[in-house]
């Protein structure tokens, strides 16, 4: 399927149910419902799970647009984390619930930090050996204002066969996305805002010192595009280091962007009824999520000192999975 | 934002090349020091650019009707990124190669097309380009350097500054005023080749901080200058600068100009056993940023391939890229200062040190950190 075909009904979609109003009203602790049944009647939840298993039978690399499109709307709801969960499941042969699935590693007896953890009715846990489909239980809420992530204990149960690297990869690979898309929307209300905001009699956009630190600020949402890009280029799981340099180009530009869009915004941008604060939340909490940089870079930095060759080398064989 | 700058794959087809590049190099550089192949495009061989030309790497993007071998901005990539990646002497055909043979292509007569492009291709023109003055910087505009018409052709007066390898070079393609005066700005600027062997050409090569003498003083005192000097429309200077400006800044050599450092510092850190977590996370942080900022380069490339002038996109990767050559000798220097313990091969210190004492320059050539940002803002439509 073009892609481009899967992006209009999907952002309609999300134009639809997941308006800022509404947005808010779940973060609050409203009902999530009827934004659950919209995602779940439009197909959109089957989209990675093989055309065998009744799905739509898309590659990962599809449905980077999607996730960049949850991002830059602040959807608060596990939609990609579903996606990826079914597709998992029907690879294991496994049934699923028809309810919001969230992925979580950790290890068994020990508190994750797991996004979405509030609003899922089941957890794919990577336990470290096998992954395990769990009810929700057990799990508390970070306490952060209008956060839905939770502390959750990983299940001591065993499960079935997991991917090579676990699930922290494609994980990691899903924050990357949305914090580019969220990047990416937070860039525009900035850029928007400096054209109308009038200081000194002009728009604070005329001033050479903004335009200068919003340069900068896009150069970090365009890395952080093109670094998630680089994860989905694959069928279903991502590499270890292409993971890795996504989650870490995305939360290098997460604190960045969020910082220079406040400073650009003033008083306003902090306020609650300000669209604004919706999406840098976003940024901060997707950032902190699933390994931060100082994580992924010891990773990747171990695999590089371990291949004993050049760094465009390594970065085009192991990053870019290309041959030779 | 800057929605059509997308990940994008470098075709197999041009991937192929890879190889037989890289054995060329691997042979001819394989006794340079790195503290020599960090001067990459400062190195100055050209013997081994003739080699190259020989060998079909250069004029990669050019029609094959003037030597070239019509085979695009992928194919170019791909040997460029070979030949910086490893630190080869690329100055001597650098300019020709990039920027001249692209500019007398797109705005020369068919006269001056046959005359160089053919040349520049063997890597046997070499070109400098003639752009600051002593009192035009980044303020191009405002060049002095005059061109005046004669009954059959130019007399060319003024200087140049800061002109890369001007000493080296056959010639130099220079902007200068043909009309008006600085006050016009833009308009009464156009473009001259300027043979550098003329009468009235002086050339006096600048010794730099690290005590090479990679850019040189261009003296003109009435210089005459065939009719054919000028390239495309007289008055149209600054337009074809610009587009020339676009290929000067979206290639992958605005992300590798320290990438020799980097690879030497890695090899001390293998040698030395050294792979605690912090270490390996200031290299796969280094590592996550060179991927990413290939991946925008390559987008960049993407974007040449069809047609386009990308010339904030380019901006965007050079700004970023040039912000990751100069951390990297601030980092690398940062870690091996902090491990007095372990001994440094004097050939790494040298590196090391070249690198930092050059690493200001990045952000100099081919546009400024602050002009670069202006043209980004206008992208976005904040000027």
């Amino acid at each position: 399927m073009d892609t481009l075909e899967l992006i209009s009904p999907f952002a309609k979609l999300i134009e639809a149910n997941c308006t800022p109003a509404q947005v808010r009203s779940i973060e609050a602790g409203g009902a999530p419902d009827a934004m659950w049944v919209a995602f779940a009647e439009s197909g959109f939840l089957n989209a990675l799970v093989p055309e065998a298993s009744g799905g739509a039978g898309l590659s990962f690399e599809d449905i980077c647009p999607l996730v960049q499109l949850l991002g830059a709307h602040a959807v608060p709801m596990p939609i990609a984390e579903t996606m990826v969960a079914r597709a998992l499941l029907a690879r294991a042969g496994q049934d699923w619930p028809d309810t919001p699935i969230v992925l979580a590693s950790g290890i068994p007896g020990q508190s994750s930090l797991v996004p979405f953890g509030m609003i899922a009715s089941h957890m794919l846990w990577d336990n470290g050996t096998t992954l395990v489909l769990a009810p929700s239980a057990g799990g508390s809420a970070t306490g952060v204002h209008h956060s839905l992530h939770s502390f959750t204990l990983c299940p001591q149960t065993e499960g079935f066969a997991r991917p090579e690297g676990g699930l922290m990869p494609i994980s990691a690979t899903l924050r990357a996305a949305d914090i580019a898309g969220a990047a990416n929307h937070v860039l525009a209300l900035t850029v928007d805002y400096a054209n109308q905001r009038i200081q000194f009699g002009k728009p604070i956009g005329k001033q050479q010192a903004l335009q200068q630190n919003l340069a900068v600020m896009s150069e970090h949402c365009i890395a952080a595009r093109v670094g998630a890009e680089l994860a989905f280029a694959t069928r279903l799981l991502p590499s270890l280091a292409a993971a890795a340099t996504a989650k870490i180009v995305a939360g290098e530009a997460a604190a960045h962007v969020a910082a220079t869009a406040h400073a650009v915004h003033g008083a306003i941008g902090i306020s609650e009824d300000y669209d604004l604060q919706l999406l840098t939340r976003r940024l901060h909490a997707s950032r902190l999520a699933d390994g931060g940089e100082g994580y992924w870079s010891a990773l990747l930095g171990d695999m590089h000192l371990k291949s004993g060759i050049g760094g465009v080398d390594f970065a085009r064989s192991a990053v870019f999975g290309d041959a030779g | 934002m800057f929605d059509t700058l997308r990940l994008s794959r470098i075709p197999d087809s041009d991937e192929a090349l890879r190889p037989a590049i890289r054995a060329l190099i691997e042979k001819a550089i394989s006794g340079l020091p790195a503290d020599r192949r960090a001067r990459s495009w400062q190195g100055f061989d050209a013997s081994f650019s003739r080699l190259l030309g020989t060998n079909g790497y250069l004029g990669l993007t050019l029609p094959k009707q003037y030597g070239g071998s019509d085979r695009g901005p992928f194919a170019r990539f791909v040997v460029v990124e070979e030949l910086l990646s490893s630190g080869a002497p690329v100055a001597a055909h650098w300019i020709a190669d990039r920027q001249s043979a692209p500019l007398i292509l797109n705005f020369g007569t068919e006269a001056q097309r046959q005359f160089y492009i053919p040349r520049i291709c063997k890597g046997e023109a070499l070109f400098c380009i003639g752009m600051s003055e002593p009192g035009s910087g980044s303020d191009l505009a405002s060049v002095r350097t005059r061109a005046e018409r004669t009954a059959n052709g130019w007399l060319l007066n003024g200087q140049k500054i800061w002109t890369t390898n001007a000493m080296h070079s056959d010639y130099m393609i220079a902007l200068v005023r043909t009309s008006g005066s600085s006050a016009d700005r833009q308009a009464g600027l156009s473009q001259l080749i300027v043979d550098l062997k003329a009468p009235g050409v002086t050339i006096r090569p600048i010794v730099d901080l690290t005590g090479d003498a990679h850019f040189a003083e261009v003296f003109f005192d009435n210089v005459e200058l065939s009719d054919d000097a000028l390239v495309g429309e007289e008055g149209a200077g600054w337009k074809q600068v610009t587009a020339e400006l676009a290929f000067e800044r979206s290639g992958p050599e605005r992300i590798y100009s320290s990438v020799v450092l980097l690879d030497a510092w890695v090899r001390h850190l293998r040698d030395s056993g050294r792979n605690d977590s912090a270490s390996a996370a200031l290299v796969g942080r280094l590592i996550a940023r060179l991927a990413s900022l290939r991946a925008m380069s390559i987008a960049c490339t993407a974007r040449l391939v069809a047609g386009e002038s990308p010339v904030v996109e380019a901006s965007l990767v050079k700004d970023m890229g040039t912000g990751f050559e100069q951390d990297l000798p601030v980092v690398i220097g940062d870690d091996l200062a902090s491990h007095p313990d372990e001994a440094i091969d004097p050939e790494l210190y040298r590196t090391l040190m070249y690198v930092t004492h050059i690493a200001p320059s990045f952000s100099l050539r081919g546009g400024t950190r602050e002009i670069l940002r202006g043209i980004i803002a206008r992208g976005m439509g904040l000027r």
